[in-house]
């Protein structure tokens, strides 16, 4: 089973709202003091990956295209079990967006040795769309089951235990196949080991450019324009109910929400 | 044109298809270019697209034919062939806020080599083009973005829009086309149900929602829940609440959960983290119970209790008794 995983390196999504800037020329968030993060469905998605190897055998290949910390993440990746790395990279791809995105994710799929599965985050930790991973699907012709958190079996049909409303359905898949991949308890990454680490650093980190992908700069241009992004200004017009006691203030609490005709 | 992309499971359509329609009357009743389209597959892709007539469609393309399946890429198939039959050179496409239209939307843009805006709250039609809002960075930042080629692809956010009431008057033919060939790759061999019915969260009228200040999973068990079905209401649960494992990923509200609009949010115990109220937009009420007056929940509450939610929540939940009695 070679099973393959996109990854993206995010600022970190915990970052406090109050140390949260974006610059209103370029239209993206200001970097300041936070760091940079594999994106945690991302990191889920890794999980189930090493988990299928681990119990069907093969070998797993993390994918991300980025920029010059990429390597930070892939290696992060490969520590937590990934065989091998490919680091999309070229200068072309600093605007691109889903789509472009996906067209050289698909390409690099297509180019690597023959995928069983492809894995993604079922959305990235910052703009949160939810896209690349259908859009790579549609790019190869696959079948793609979203949200899912645990896989099952050997080999093909894959079992995808996919998160529906009020419990979960097993979906068989025949392969090849992608998924998106939901946090749950079953897929809580693990956290390397301090000799996982260092092995991590002997492993291949592949690098290919637009031109190794067999892709023209003009495929890759966004199809969508950010044409602004701003921090919202909360509202603020709490109404802050007293009373002397637990009470009182409880006794206040239903009266107004009677008045507000919601009880 | 503007194509609303529709899966009927059953016979009805429902409600994010029924939202996305909605919308797209809107769009063209104010100057963006009709008409509206209804693309429907699916099991009840007949009867359902009939119902979009008077949801403000002005012509049904129905796929009968399409048994349920798995495998969304046969769906994709089916509406390209509808947008083609409508026309297919220029427009947008609309899809709903379901697991289904997650998924179309982007496998429709790309196949179209069309630019798609996901989880939109708002959309505009100015200056001949189509302008989407959408929130980013977990709620932290609203993103407003431009679809400049002929065809574009708008993924609308669960509860964003409001579904229209059905104008009796308003019906129509429903044109057929045939179900797009292709193999089905993936099977549903098994569905599970792990919770106990009640009032499903989306559709409750009250959410009664606890977050990281409850300290463990028995407050969600009891006092919540005790508070949620006085109410006639369901309980939510923040992600600190499911990061820590005390309530099941099915109860989240937020940006990577579910969106709420009940008429009353009563948020007990929750900070107010950006990607959380995402979840809460359309929430009419938001009432928040929290020890900390500082909380950025009480910047998006409309009243606020600043005390111990183990006092206030079995007070609040005797009071409510003793009002009704």
């Amino acid at each position: 089973m070679h099973v393959v995983v996109c990854i993206k390196q995010i600022l970190d999504p915990e970052i406090p709202p109050r140390e949260f800037q974006v610059d209103p020329q370029t239209k993206r968030a200001v970097r300041g003091r936070a760091s940079l993060v594999i994106s945690p469905f991302d990191l889920n998605a890794l999980e189930v990956a090493v988990q299928l190897k681990e119990r069907a055998g093969g070998r797993v290949t993390v994918v991300s295209l980025g920029g010059e910390e990429t390597p930070e993440a892939l290696r992060r990746a490969l520590a937590m079990g990934a065989d091998e790395a490919v680091w999309i990279r070229d200068g072309a791809l600093e605007a691109t967006d889903a789509s472009g995105t996906a067209r050289c994710l698909a390409a690099a799929i297509a180019k690597l040795d023959e995928p069983d599965l492809v894995l993604f985050g079922r959305q990235a930790g910052d703009w949160d769309q939810g896209l690349v991973g259908p859009m790579v699907a549609e790019a190869l012709g696959w079948p793609l089951v979203t949200n899912v958190f645990q896989t099952r079996g050997e080999n093909s049909p894959l079992e995808l235990l996919q998160q529906a409303e009020g419990g979960y359905r097993v979906v068989a898949a025949t392969l090849p196949a992608a998924a998106t991949i939901t946090n749950h308890e079953a897929n809580v990454a693990r956290l390397p080991k301090v000799r996982e680490i260092m092995l991590a650093n002997r492993k291949p980190i592949t690098q290919w450019s637009l031109g190794d992908l067999g892709l023209a700069a003009d495929e890759v241009a966004p199809r969508v324009v950010v044409e602004a992004l701003a921090v919202p200004v909360p509202e603020g017009h709490c109404t802050f109910i007293e009373g002397e006691t637990a009470q009182e203030k409880a006794q206040n609490l239903a009266r107004a929400l009677r008045e507000l005709k919601v009880i | 044109m503007v194509l609303v992309a529709l899966v009927a499971e059953g016979e009805t359509l429902p409600r994010p298809g029924r939202e996305a329609l909605s919308l797209a009357r809107t769009l063209v009743d104010g100057g963006a270019p009709g008409p509206v389209v209804a693309a429907v597959t699916g099991p009840g892709a007949v009867q359902a697209g009939g119902e979009a007539f008077a949801l403000g469609a002005d012509r049904v393309l129905a796929v009968p034919g399409r048994e349920a399946t798995a495998d969304r890429k046969l769906l994709v198939d089916d509406l390209l062939a509808a947008w083609e039959q409508a026309g297919g050179q220029e427009g947008l496409i609309l899809c709903p806020g379901d697991e289904a239209g997650r998924e179309l939307a982007p496998r429709l843009a790309f196949r179209l080599g069309a630019g798609v805006a996901s989880e939109v709250v708002r959309v505009r039609w100015e200056g001949g083009r189509v302008l989407a809002e959408r929130p980013a960075y977990g709620g932290k930042a609203v993103a407003t973005v431009a679809l400049p080629g002929p065809v574009g692809v708008v993924q609308v956010k669960d509860r964003a829009f409001e579904a229209a009431s059905p104008e009796p008057g308003r019906t129509g033919q429903v044109e057929e086309l045939p179900a797009a060939a292709g193999p089905e790759r993936l099977r549903v061999v098994e569905e599970v149900r792990e919770e106990a019915g009640g009032v499903p969260l989306e559709e409750a009228p009250v959410v009664v929602a606890g977050g990281r200040g409850l300290g463990g999973p028995e407050p969600f068990q009891e006092e919540l829940a005790e508070l949620a079905r006085l109410l006639g209401g369901a309980v939510g649960a923040s992600l600190a609440a499911v990061d820590a494992g005390w309530v099941p990923p099915a109860l989240q509200v937020g940006q990577t959960g579910k969106s709420v609009a009940p008429e009353l949010y009563l948020a007990v115990g929750i900070s107010g983290a950006s990607q959380h109220l995402a979840g809460i937009t359309g929430a009419k009420h938001v009432v928040a119970i929290n020890k900390d007056r500082e909380a950025p929940i009480f910047r998006r509450a409309e009243l606020g209790v600043v005390g111990d939610w183990r006092e206030i929540v079995p007070a609040l939940i005797d009071a409510v008794r003793a009002l009704r009695s």
